[in-house]
């Protein structure tokens, strides 16, 4: 499997990619195909097409000692241009 | 008294509250959405009829429809195996409009169970399930089923042992998810139509499990 890291950026306006996984490491449980960019889509403009990844992130990433089950996990869907190699 | 209410000033003759009348200034996007409505139909883009029953046709969607998907899974595997590869394809195949969703089915074991949350806003499948709870959209569900799950499930009168594993899946872009609840003990034999019964909504989202026949 594939490890992604979520890029850590914080742009304005209409994006899909949730705080809670921001600077979190996961991997890449599936790719899902291209979509419509929705931070395009949202504002009427002509979307390119974006390659669409479910990420799997254990509990412990996501919320260090305060995780409930640190093996427990959340599938995320992220876009290719939000996601970098580690 | 037909019912049992003390808070005599606010009840109608027949003992029920008032409801208060919805005589207050339409908003923004109230007035938007009548304003798009009446221009499309003025234009003859669409008619009165079509938009009632394009809302007739949601409105009948219900868990039924993802229950009856469910009980095949259970009674054929070739099925479960479609349905897991490709959701929607196998949907479609038992006879269900769910029109463009983009469906995930993920399977609950002896030792993984599956959450479906939309920590964003309220994405839910519902062309396969009709419209979502009001729980399924607060601040505290979408917030809490990321961070702990099993609180929320216990809430639920779901109470899963340490060994068993909880994979939350959050729809925060283009797929929609549904839960196949795992097969309850005791059902062999039964017909399709007989353990879609006991395919509830909520085991679908997996707040919640399956019937087991003769528990109520």
């Amino acid at each position: 499997m594939t490890r992604v890291r979520v890029k850590s950026m914080f742009p304005p306006g209409h994006v899909r990619a949730p705080f809670y996984v921001r600077g979190k490491t996961g991997e890449v449980e599936r790719e899902i195909g291209p979509f419509g960019n929705p931070e395009q889509l949202a504002y009427g403009l002509k979307a390119e097409k974006k390659t669409l990844y479910r990420v799997r992130f254990s509990m412990q990433e996501l919320w260090g000692e305060t995780a409930e089950n640190p093996t427990d996990t959340v599938d995320v869907e992220v876009y290719a241009h939000w996601l970098e190699e580690v | 008294m037909p019912h049992d209410h003390h808070d005599h000033d606010h009840l109608s003759p027949s003992g029920h509250p008032f409801r208060a009348d919805n005589d207050t200034a339409l908003t923004y996007w109230q007035q938007m959405e009548i304003a798009v409505r009446e221009l499309l139909v003025k234009k003859g883009q669409l008619t009165s009829v079509e938009i009632n029953a394009q809302i007739e046709a949601m409105d009948a969607r219900s868990p039924a429809d993802g229950a009856a998907v469910v009980a095949r899974a259970w009674v054929d595997p070739d099925f479960k195996a479609r349905l897991l590869d490709n959701a929607a394809a196998a949907t479609r195949e038992m006879g269900f409009d769910i029109g463009p969703l983009n469906l995930i089915a993920v399977e609950n074991t002896a030792t993984v169970h599956n959450l479906i949350v939309c920590t964003l806003c309220s994405c839910y499948p519902r062309n396969l399930l009709g419209l979502p709870p009001d729980w399924y959209k607060t601040r505290a569900y979408r917030s809490r089923a990321v961070k702990e799950p099993r609180k929320v499930l216990r809430e639920f009168g779901v109470d899963l042992p340490d060994t068993s594993q909880i994979r939350v899946h959050d729809s925060t872009a283009d797929m929609r998810y549904v839960v196949i609840p795992a097969r309850p003990d005791g059902t062999e034999g039964m017909d399709e139509a007989t353990l879609a019964k006991l395919v509830t909504r909520d085991s679908m989202i997996g707040t919640g499990l399956a019937r087991v026949p003769g528990v109520a």
